[in-house]
């Protein structure tokens, strides 16, 4: 059984002595050059004045390139013309890219980068979401509303609550940062890049060189971390090391220094929440009205489709016969807001799970009673549709709810923590849950594509090629799964090699959770073609049905006979037939006009539902998770092991967000928690002290590769039990509704209990 | 003659052209083509860059982006290629690692399997401390500390078992701990390296180089290079210096060395200072901690170290000299302003002295993130109360103030009143004639001076037995 072992990161072996190569590791000519950017230290700014006199004196400085010197200036967003690779006359946020220097060293390059002197006439900066409302600072022309039925039903509730509700962005803190290479060939460029999306490289460099396509090629082994920051962000290096790659005639590599990362690259969007919803007296949602105010920064990068998928997941795994959605796209002079694990999901996500929490305080109801009350109709039962039109055939919510509920003892539990409150002055403890839907296929519908390129060789070992990037999700692992499982072979016997433009051709990014489904599709198609074609020659030597030839354990076999795989391959071969196949996978089903918030972006749903424990001090606001039960959905899942990974890594990332996670601009625009030093990502002592963990394993109702559910991104959802466990906690300190805004930091958890206390 | 000379995966490296402020993690990236340790964040806080290094005070882990090719004279090193066997057999917390799935992106996971191994070695199975240092962005941890505690069973491999000897670096070289009095002599195009060997010499040289910097564990000079990119020189390593590396109890004090690392003052004082241990516990990580020194933190000035708060609190003295020249002082009074002590040209932290009893001792450290993180507030409380009645309060605080600060006044609104609850309400307004603190990213001032005050409301309900602590809460 190919499909669905458990078997480790293909790497693993690697990881653990060192010998993994990641970019940075990978030997370069010696006379290689190393880049850096000098860059903006205002938020919104004219550049008045510029000397570059002592950045070109520095030790080691090769060339500095300044806006001036690039009349034809690259562009890096992947949506619009939007982002000059260098600022031109004026600077939008600070940490823009004003020049680049390229020196010997990576040493020399940074600090030549700081001896520039840049005189500014600051402009007034818009920094928050108010701010750019106020000023109609935006991308599109005015808000995308989409609506179903009349909010004015509200008016009918028994019970109507209303808020503002303000999320953190995050950081992605990938450990290995930005970097890119590029060495020039005799008739193009050659990059490798650390990146979610090697054709968008391609594109950019080809465009930046003036080359087609066709004489770039880009190469992309593997990521120290990517989710999502590597889907765009990395353009600036590419292009920037192909420019003075191209210049100097010699290899290029830029590697920004963990805080230039955080300063220069998008984060997950902030955003901030107005709702107001009615029930009735058993808390059925009537009516729910959101307003998302969404910072997106200085340019417009994905941030549509970010703010999009937010709209799609703002009724979560809830049927809301009225509502309306209304989202605000805020342009700001901060970093450009990029792709974050989830995409917006889990911003619009955490919209009803507000709802339901507060609504569930108002009428003094168990959260969870509330969400059984409102779940769409499960699976079998006759469907109901979303907010966008799309038929929720697929809902098991119900039964991953209920169990999860009664394998994590909650009702018990959640008893145990009332009376812990009440004989404990000081620390008080809460108790929270979480139900997940999350729709998978990218939303802009021609992206849900992949290729794979699959060779068999004359002695029986099998090589494939596919348009996605690992990442550190296993996917390699699990394309090679499916490809071994089409030969009859095991997963060992299949080689996986680096993502290139040169082998699977206009890949989409390696997002969306999309990895294995696409590229497991396009792997296993590519592998059946070449399948049919060695079962249509052994079984025309042994005159049979080609149907009736099986391919098992390393062995084919036909009418009564065993080979070895490998003898048959050779004879192939040698009868002069292809043992080499591309194949191609595209979604199918799916449709989504987004202009009218019509269709079904999506070709299935995933689910899943944790409970989260946790304990606050009521005088210092400090908090921690004690324990997390989570029940998921990976379908049929490839790799059960790779699979609990995701979820348990997912669920840490997402509490993180929610948690300790905090991204702080001054007043002046400048970021201040650029480090590690600086922002929290959760440490070893932060995951649940008791950490449960299950898949539900039921097979996808769609025709997916082996029955599995994409797992990337709706386990981060899961996270968000633990801000509503938080905010449990806090209502035990008083009457009044916590209103807890994100990331519950010890200080916001202490003002809100500090508000419940005298509210 | 090289200059340093250190065992790397075994094998001897001796260099005589050094960059006194080259660090470790590019020696052996981009000279000794040892890609396998990764940098993360080039500031010693993520831990992808741990190496262990070895010497007669056995293996510790260490940051080798923060860690100065100078500092490794006489010692072993050894890097995540080094940890298998001679025939390539894994050690055991590669092997658990691969078994429990504790690797996805694997960029963290060359620091994690040395941060494992070193404890492996040193039989060491708190690992939530172990590996504080060591941020993984992929896995939730849970894996690595199944794979943790799998290893623990499994004996140390023969290949590591053997104890440091420094037979092993090489022949016909000077050795620093040998050395006796240090060495200057440096390579042709690089300037002289001075590590001392004794005080005394450093206190001599240091009178003929006031305007140097003097480095310890460089935990924090290794940001002013790696960040800042500044050039230090002159410089002296003072990890040599063996007699600043002593604790000695005597006369109802520790008399602590200002050489002394943070983790070896931990371990000498838990059973004494058993709530200062758990601060140090949390402070920074294992890698900062083994190689941050004590008196590095005092003479930083910094108002956010760990160290000087709860040192105030339980009535520290500290010593300075300068060349032959003595002098102690309480040590709050040598905080005089926002990063500027009391400390003369040439004038170097010696040592000081701890009492060796402070019972109602209460150190509060609240910060973001419970491991490896600074201080937002650091509140440290150290009453004597006899007969119900507060008789002497010393109090003192980090992140309150430009400096670590004692609250006096609110010292005074305690001492002399019966130790209840009503005294402590009476005293909460004292705090704001002691303290105005500042607003950044750690924490709003409204929120330091709210939690400050709340310090003293949870240090009276701790010296009552109430639980306060939420790391003491089970699930």
């Amino acid at each position: 059984m190919t499909i669905g072992a458990p078997l480790p990161h293909d790497s693993a072996p690697l990881h653990v002595t060192g010998q993994a190569r990641y970019v940075d590791d990978v030997p370069l000519p010696g006379n290689a050059l190393h880049l850096a950017f000098g860059l903006s230290t205002r938020a919104h700014a004219e550049i008045t004045a510029f000397d570059l006199s002592a950045v070109r004196r520095a030790p080691g400085v090769v060339l500095v390139l300044e806006a001036s010197d690039l009349p034809d200036m690259p562009d890096l967003s992947p949506t619009v013309q939007d982002e000059p690779l260098l600022a031109q006359g004026k600077v939008h946020y600070a940490g823009q890219a004003i020049f680049l220097v390229v020196a010997e060293t990576h040493l020399q390059a940074r600090k030549a980068a700081r001896l520039a002197k840049i005189t500014y006439n600051d402009l007034p900066a818009l920094l928050t979401v108010e701010e750019a409302l106020a000023a109609n600072s935006r991308f599109e022309q005015g808000p995308i509303l989409w609506t179903r039925g009349d909010v004015a039903m509200m008016s009918t509730a028994h019970t109507v609550i209303e808020g503002e509700f303000e999320v953190g962005g995050q950081e992605h803190f990938y450990l290995e940062g930005q970097i890119a290479a590029a060495i020039p060939q005799e008739d193009g460029m050659h990059i490798i890049s650390s990146t979610q999306h090697p054709t968008e490289i391609q594109h950019k460099v080809a465009h930046a060189l003036h080359l087609p396509m066709s004489a770039v090629r880009v190469e992309m082994r593997r990521m120290g971390g990517g989710f999502g920051g590597k889907e765009s962000q990395g353009n600036a290096l590419a292009v920037a090391c192909a420019l003075a790659a191209h210049a100097t005639g010699k290899p290029c590599k830029m590697r920004y220094d963990r805080d230039d990362d955080m300063i220069i690259t998008g984060k997950r969007h902030d955003l901030k929440i107005r709702y107001k919803a009615g029930a009735d007296a058993e808390g059925r949602l009537i009516a729910v009205d959101f307003q998302h105010l969404i910072r997106c920064g200085w340019s417009q990068d994905l941030s549509l489709a970010v703010a999009d998928r937010a709209m799609l997941h703002a009724d979560n795994c809830y049927w809301i016969p009225n509502i309306r959605i209304e989202s605000h796209r805020l342009k700001t002079n901060t970093c450009s807001a990029t792709a974050y694990r989830g995409f917006g999901g889990p911003q619009g996500i955490i919209g009803i799970e507000r709802v339901i929490d507060h609504l569930a305080h108002t009428l003094y109801l168990d959260p969870v009673e509330v969400m059984h009350r409102n779940l769409y109709a499960p699976m079998g039962a006759p469907p109901q549709t979303t907010p966008y039109g799309m038929e929720v055939e697929d809902s098991i919510t119900d039964k991953i709810l209920n169990t999860v509920i009664k394998s994590s003892d909650y009702h018990a539990r959640k008893a145990q923590i009332e009376a812990f409150n009440t004989s404990s002055p000081i620390l008080k403890k809460g108790i929270g849950v979480t139900p997940v839907k999350f729709g998978i296929s990218f939303t802009l519908t021609f992206l849900n594509q992949a290729g794979a390129l699959v060779h068999v060789y004359q002695d029986g070992s099998v090589i494939v090629n596919h348009g996605g990037t690992e990442m550190g999700q296993g996917l390699n692992q699990k394309v090679a799964q499916v490809t071994a499982a089409v030969f009859g072979l095991t997963a060992a016997q299949v080689k996986i090699t680096a993502a290139d433009t040169a082998k699977v051709p206009n890949t989409s990014a390696t997002a969306a959770s999309s990895g294995s489904d696409l590229n497991g599709k396009a792997a296993e198609n590519a592998a059946l073609t070449i399948r049919d074609r060695i079962a249509a020659f052994i079984a025309e030597k042994h005159q049979v049905q080609p149907e009736t030839v099986r391919f098992k354990d390393g062995m084919i076999r036909v009418g009564g006979e065993s080979y070895d795989f490998a003898r048959v391959v050779n004879w192939v071969y040698q009868a002069r037939i292809s043992l080499s196949s591309t194949g191609f996978y595209a979604t199918p089903k799916i449709n989504w006009d987004r202009i009218r918030g019509q269709g079904r972006p999506f070709l299935y749903f995933a689910y899943g539902a944790a409970v989260t424990e946790v304990v606050i001090d009521t005088l210092t606001g400090e908090n921690r998770i004690l324990r997390a039960d989570i029940l998921h959905d990976c379908g049929n899942s490839l790799n059960p092991a790779l699979d609990i990974g995701q979820v348990e890594g997912a669920y840490v990332q997402g509490a993180g967000w929610l948690t300790t996670e905090e991204l702080v601009w001054d007043a002046k625009g400048t970021l201040t928690t650029h480090a590690p030093s600086t922002y929290k990502i959760p440490a070893v002592s932060d995951r649940p002290t008791v950490f449960n963990v299950a898949l539900w394993t039921d097979p996808n109702r769609e025709d997916t590769v082996g029955k599995s559910k994409a797992v990337g991104e709706p386990p981060f959802n899961l996270g968000m039990s633990a801000f509503f466990a938080l905010s449990h906690a806090v209502a035990s300190c008083g009457e009044a509704y916590p209103a807890l805004n994100a990331p519950a930091t010890a200080e916001r958890v202490l003002m809100a209990v500090t508000r419940v206390r005298h509210v | 003659m090289a200059q340093v000379a250190f065992l790397l995966n075994g094998t001897p490296v001796h260099l005589s052209d050094v960059n006194p402020t080259q660090t470790l993690l590019d020696y052996l990236r981009d000279t000794a083509g040892l890609k396998g340790t990764k940098e993360g964040c080039n500031e010693g806080d993520c831990g992808a860059c741990t190496v262990m290094v070895r010497d007669e005070t056995g293996a510790k882990a260490l940051n080798s982006c923060i860690l100065f090719l100078p500092q490794l004279h006489g010692k072993a090193v050894r890097t995540v290629e080094g940890f298998s066997g001679p025939q390539d057999e894994p050690h055991p917390v590669q092997t658990a690692m691969i078994a429990h799935h504790g690797s996805q992106c694997g960029f963290c996971t060359p620091g994690f399997i040395v941060s494992m191994a070193t404890a492996h070695l040193n039989g060491d199975t708190d690992h939530d401390t172990t590996l504080a240092g060591n941020l993984c962005r992929c896995t939730g941890y849970a894996p690595i500390i199944r794979a943790a505690q799998a290893a623990v069973a499994e004996p140390i491999p023969a290949w590591l078992s053997s104890p440091f000897t420094f037979a092993e670096i090489s022949s016909g070289d000077t050795k620093g701990a040998e050395s006796p009095h240090g060495e200057g002599v440096g390579g042709a195009s690089s300037p002289p390296i001075f590590r001392p060997t004794n005080s005394d010499d450093l206190a001599d040289w240091y009178l003929q180089n006031p305007q140097a910097t003097l480095i310890a564990g460089a935990t924090d000079v290794g940001l002013w290079v790696t960040k800042q990119l500044r050039q230090l020189s002159p410089v002296a390593f003072l990890n040599g210096i063996t007699d600043l590396q002593h604790i000695e109890h005597q006369g109802g004090q520790f008399h602590v060395g200002a050489g002394v690392t943070i983790e070896t003052l931990r371990k000498a004082l838990a059973p004494h200072h058993p709530s200062f241990a758990e601060l140090l516990r949390r402070y920074a990580s294992t890698q900062v901690r083994n190689a941050a020194t004590i008196g590095g933190n005092i003479a930083n000035g910094s108002p956010i170290g760990d160290g000087p708060p709860p040192l105030i609190a339980m009535g520290c003295t500290l010593h300075l000299r300068r060349g032959d020249e003595m002098r102690s002082m309480p040590l709050e009074d040598f905080f005089l302003d926002y990063r500027k002590q009391d400390r003369r040209p040439s004038e170097f932290v010696a040592g000081l002295s701890i009492p060796d009893a402070a019972p109602a001792l209460r150190c509060y450290k609240i910060s973001k993130r419970f491991d490896q993180d600074i201080s937002a507030v650091l509140g440290c409380f150290n009453l004597t109360i006899d007969e119900g009645t507060v008789t002497q309060a010393r109090i003192a605080f980090g992140g309150m103030a430009g400096i670590p600060k004692r609250a006096s006044a609110v010292e005074a609104a305690l001492t002399g009143q019966p130790w209840r609850e009503a005294t402590i309400t009476a005293a909460l307004p004292a705090f704001a004639q002691d303290f105005q603190p500042l607003t950044d990213m750690r924490a709003s001032a409204a929120y330091r001076l709210m939690t400050a005050q709340n310090l003293l409301t949870r240090y009276f309900h701790d010296l009552n037995g109430v639980p306060v602590n939420v790391l003491e809460v089970q699930p």
